[in-house]
């Protein structure tokens, strides 16, 4: 083209470059140069929560919420243990004995929480010097307890995080992993087939359920305009009460049991320990479900960066309006998305009827579609995010079981003192806080002061995988 | 800034025009320099200290809540309370008072959003004058009127400016700067080029904005038309609210050669396309292309076949603001090669192809993977149109396809459009701006109340298509004084004032319930103001 801009001496940019100062402006201008009447885009929910999620949060701000929910936790601790608490009346005749005191508690707990999720250094020395006969397997009981608890959780955040990045706000993981996991341990013990047959059509019956269950809100939201987070929670009801009745069933309950529970699932369609077949007598219960629910989020990071149909989801997400423009069918990206999801949160149920449990009891998904929100949301709704989120949250769950037990704090001068268990439910409460300070990035940025990043805004990375 | 100017402030979108009065007005923090008031530096760091030192401003979005009466947005922020409650009718007083005496007249107790856009922005202007300014800062407040509110709006700024405001006036228009500033300024990527009165000619100040000469005439030879592309007949389509928008058009847009649609936005224009492109259902009528029935494709359909599509807003259905400038360079291509397939995309395909598009189309962006919502408006623009136009084009629908763009800008554009046209595509052309339309149209076509009401060649004067886009074919042409006036109305912004009388609910659309809620509140409520409305504020002004 012969019609070239002026070239400025030097061809600098200037500061009326676009991503410099005339950042804001320039994205409020064409808005307003729109039609007469006001058609600005109106952000959803979801569209709205996530501009708020990823302008503020960086990974630094990730850290340091859980650094700040380690610090109330800390407080919360001191507060509940009957002995550190009375400790702290002497504060002023006896702070070294306060402090002491308090460190006690708050070492053993948190060494706790380490060593129940990740590995006890003793263990690991007494292996190493061969003594007492530990195993090696008694060393990786803690990371299997965290993969065990982070599987379920990561295919729930993944089933979260993919719609979000459509516009919609899935609060049904709960239903559809009741969906897929009663779908996983029916087709296991009806058809009774032999490994691996038994347990790969398990879980192709519980993507398929929970798939469908999210394609009902799919495509009721596409058809009728009906709100998803409504139908979400309408069909979470409607999955847990279908379990109730179903497992009572005759040829599902088990008929040698007066509660309610369903017969095992047999062998065969129960997930491989990734640890061997040993390993599942000596505790190590981590199963093949990790290794699916990586693979769930690798091919979920494909999609977003490099799939068609990622594109179009992504593009829906955002401006649904213009990619309908652009010749995309938004109804059925929607419907679409809602069904992937679903099947993700099925395969977080399956993984749990048939990887940890074994059977099918009314809360054997436990509370995985909810807590899967708050993964999504910890790891910034992203594939690798809610990986990590789902690993933290995992070791949390392992970790906290273990901070129950309490153990013996070792002073310098040699003596010893015995420090009592910290109850499970503040371990719920630990995790609760990290999210809460996740999701409230203005808050810890506060705290710390820390300043907005110009280019948070402007960078398009975010709008990848 | 003396007391008692208007003072324009011309310049290219993203020149800093808004970022400048942004930082006057104290929602961003100057990295140097200084501000002077009455002589001495003071420093801003909030909207709260600007009105504390008398400047106000409006914003190009409103700041007002939707759902609240123009007395309580007026008061919301500096709320009159008699005790602990809220004191309404204090409130509602001051509202009145304020809007007559600078002859702005508004309901005091009328809901927002039920108003049209043009009183909206008389209640952000009252809003600011209840907290007593000395300076307004209007940012483009004309970039979402029609051209009838746009001139009650100079008229108001000139009654301001009598009663001893000062007033900064951002645009890039150049006839409203011409009609109503008492000194231009104009910006150019970031800094002051010069000042100028608003005697110089128009083509003196745009080559100030833009840095060389530009043409505001696009140079093109005569058409060559061929066969018919597209063909409309008896076409019918409904609004969102069900109402007739288009009703029964029948248009032929021929390869080779550039329709215009002229008219006032809101007269069926956006439904017209909209059905055209698979967007909006058509009730009756055919839609053909190539002479095949096309009434029922989707809109994938249309952009397969070649069909390429400007929306008239590209914001909401133009771009993804949040998706980087390659990505949006491929939103209607990415599932055909080389850019993707059914299953994948091939990034290195589309961020090569965003290269080479940014390059010819010179969209002034850092990189391919900058999110476009970063870029300025004209650049925002040209992302659309190279998308559109890199592909081989049957016909291309251009709905405003220079809205709130920049001179220079313009210009590339509709040379763009005439290239496209060339080159053998059909261009059907649909804007409110009738000197694009002239421009750039082999024949043009005015649309008023969702009719087609006559098809004029080029050469057609102006004011023989002001008037027919106000609805006067040469049979019922009224008086000429009047039919003047309202030509000017309809025709241009610098026109005289209120046409309103002779436009009596033009249209049920947004645009015409702009101007049958203008009309009333439009005449000057002392009475004074004659068929002739502009007398009314302006007598004041004078």
């Amino acid at each position: 083209m012969s019609e070239q801009p002026p070239v400025e001496p030097g061809g600098l940019p200037g500061p009326d470059e676009p991503g410099a100062a005339a950042e804001p402006k320039a994205v409020k201008s064409h808005k307003a140069e729109g039609k007469g009447a006001h058609r600005d885009p109106k952000p959803t929910l979801a569209q709205a929560f996530l501009k708020e999620l990823w302008a503020d949060n960086t990974f630094t701000v990730t850290l340091l919420a859980i650094l700040l929910a380690g610090l109330v936790a800390a407080l919360l601790m001191v507060l509940g243990d009957a002995a550190t608490r009375q400790q702290w009346a002497y504060l002023f005749y006896q702070p070294g004995t306060t402090l002491q005191a308090t460190w006690d508690l708050l070492s053993v707990s948190f060494g706790n929480l380490f060593k129940g999720s990740i590995v006890d250094p003793d263990t690991f020395t007494r292996w190493m010097y061969g003594m007492d006969g530990i195993t090696w397997q008694r060393v990786l009981y803690p990371i299997s307890e965290t993969l065990t608890f982070a599987a379920p959780l990561i295919f729930t955040g993944l089933a979260v995080a993919l719609p979000f990045r459509a516009g919609l706000f899935n609060i049904g993981g709960q239903g559809q992993a009741i969906m897929g996991a009663l779908a996983g341990a029916t087709v296991g013990f009806a058809l009774g087939l032999p490994a691996p047959l038994g347990w790969i059509a398990a879980t192709i019956a519980g993507a398929l359920l929970g798939g469908l269950w999210g394609y009902i809100v799919g495509i009721l939201k596409a058809r009728t305009g009906a709100h998803e987070v409504i139908l979400t929670i309408m069909l979470n009801y409607i999955a847990l009460y279908f379990l109730s009745w179903f497992i009572l069933q005759k040829g599902v309950k088990d008929p040698n049991r007066s509660d309610a529970i369903s017969k095992p699932v047999p062998s065969g369609s129960l997930y491989p320990k990734i640890f061997g077949p040993t390993a599942s007598e000596s505790g190590l219960r981590a199963s093949l479900a990790i290794v699916l629910a990586i693979l769930a989020a690798a091919a979920m990071a494909w999609l977003l960066r490099r799939g068609t149909f990622g594109f179009e989801l992504r593009a829906v997400g955002y401006n649904p309006d213009a990619a309908r423009t652009a010749g995309m069918k938004v109804g059925a990206t929607l419907a679409l998305t809602m069904a992937l999801s679903g099947a993700l949160a099925g395969l977080g149920g399956t993984t749990m009827a048939i990887g940890t449990a074994g059977v099918l009891t009314v809360d054997v998904v436990g509370q995985i579609g909810f807590n899967g929100i708050l993964v999504a949301l910890l790891g910034r709704v992203k594939p690798w995010g809610v990986v990590w989120a789902g690993l933290l949250y995992g070791a949390l769950q392992a970790g906290g079981n273990k901070m129950q037990t309490g153990g013996v704090a070792v002073h310098a001068d040699g003596t010893t003192v015995i420090v009592a268990g910290v109850s499970v439910e503040l371990v719920g409460v630990i995790q609760a806080l990290i999210v809460i300070f996740v999701a409230a990035p203005l808050l810890v940025r506060a705290i710390f002061k820390l300043r907005r990043s110009p280019s948070a805004a402007a960078t398009v990375g975010l709008a990848k995988g | 800034m003396e007391p008692s100017e208007i003072h324009a402030l011309l310049g290219e979108n993203g020149a800093g025009k808004s970022t400048l009065m942004n930082v006057l007005y104290g929602l961003l923090q100057p990295d140097e320099g200084e501000i002077l008031i009455d002589g001495r530096p003071v420093k801003i760091k909030g909207p709260s200290d600007a009105i504390g030192i008398g400047i106000g401003m409006v914003h190009q979005h409103f700041m007002l809540v939707p759902v609240f009466s123009v007395t309580d947005n007026v008061m919301l922020g500096a709320e009159h309370v008699r005790g602990p409650f809220l004191d309404h009718d204090k409130a509602s007083k001051l509202v009145l008072e304020v809007s007559q005496r600078y002859g702005l007249p508004v309901d005091p107790d009328a809901i927002v959003e039920d108003l049209p856009i043009g009183v909206q922005q008389r209640v952000e202007i009252v809003k600011a004058l209840t907290r007593d300014v000395d300076l307004l800062i209007l940012d483009e407040p004309t970039a979402v009127l029609t051209p009838q509110e746009t001139d009650e709006l100079l008229e108001v700024m000139r009654g301001l400016k009598a009663a001893g405001k000062s007033i900064v006036f951002i645009t890039h228009k150049l006839r409203e700067v011409k009609a109503v500033a008492d000194l231009i300024t104009v910006i150019r990527r970031g800094k002051t080029v010069g000042t100028a009165p608003p005697s110089a000619p128009e083509s003196e100040l745009a080559d100030m904005m833009v840095g060389r000469s530009v043409l505001l005439r696009v140079e093109k030879e005569a058409a060559q038309p061929a066969g018919s592309v597209l063909g409309l007949s008896q076409l019918v389509v409904a609004d969102d609210r069900g109402l007739q928008a288009v009703a029964g058009v029948d248009l032929e847009v021929r390869a080779g050669e550039v329709v215009g649609v002229a008219g006032v936005q809101g007269n069926g224009q956006t439904e017209l396309v909209e059905a055209i492109m698979g967007l909006r259902p058509v009730a009756s009528g055919t839609v053909t292309l190539d002479g095949a029935v096309v009434n029922a494709w989707s809109t994938r359909q249309f952009l397969d076949a070649g069909v390429g599509y400007i929306p008239e807003d590209r914001a909401v259905d133009g771009l993804i603001r949040e998706f980087s400038v390659a990505e949006n360079l491929v939103l209607d291509v990415y599932h055909q090669k080389p850019y993707g397939s059914k299953f994948s995309l091939n990034p290195d395909a589309i961020n090569s192809g965003a290269t080479e598009k940014i390059d010819k189309f010179d969209i002034r962006t850092r990189t391919a993977g900058y999110a476009v919502g970063t870029l300025s408006g004209g650049n925002q623009q040209k992302v659309i149109v190279a998308r559109e136009m890199s592909r081989r084009l049957k016909l291309l629908v251009a709905a405003q396809p220079t809205r709130g763009v920049d001179v220079g800008s313009i210009e590339f554009i509709h040379k763009q459009i005439i290239a496209e046209r060339d080159a053998g595509a059909a261009v059907l052309v649909v804007s409110s701006e009738l000197d694009e339309v002239l421009s750039l149209a082999d024949r043009i076509a005015v649309m008023y109340r969702g009719k087609i009401l006559a098809i004029v060649g080029p050469d057609t004067p102006r004011e023989e298509i002001g008037l027919l886009m106000a609805g006067i074919t040469s049979g019922t042409a009224p008086e000429s004084a009047f039919a003047a006036s309202m030509e000017e109305a309809a025709a241009g912004p610098a026109g005289v004032a209120l046409a309103d009388e002779a436009l009596p609910h033009v249209h049920p659309t947004a645009g015409a319930d702009t101007e049958s809620g203008g009309a009333p509140e439009g005449s000057d409520p002392d009475g004074s103001g004659g068929p002739d409305g502009s007398e009314g504020p302006e007598g004041k002004a004078a």
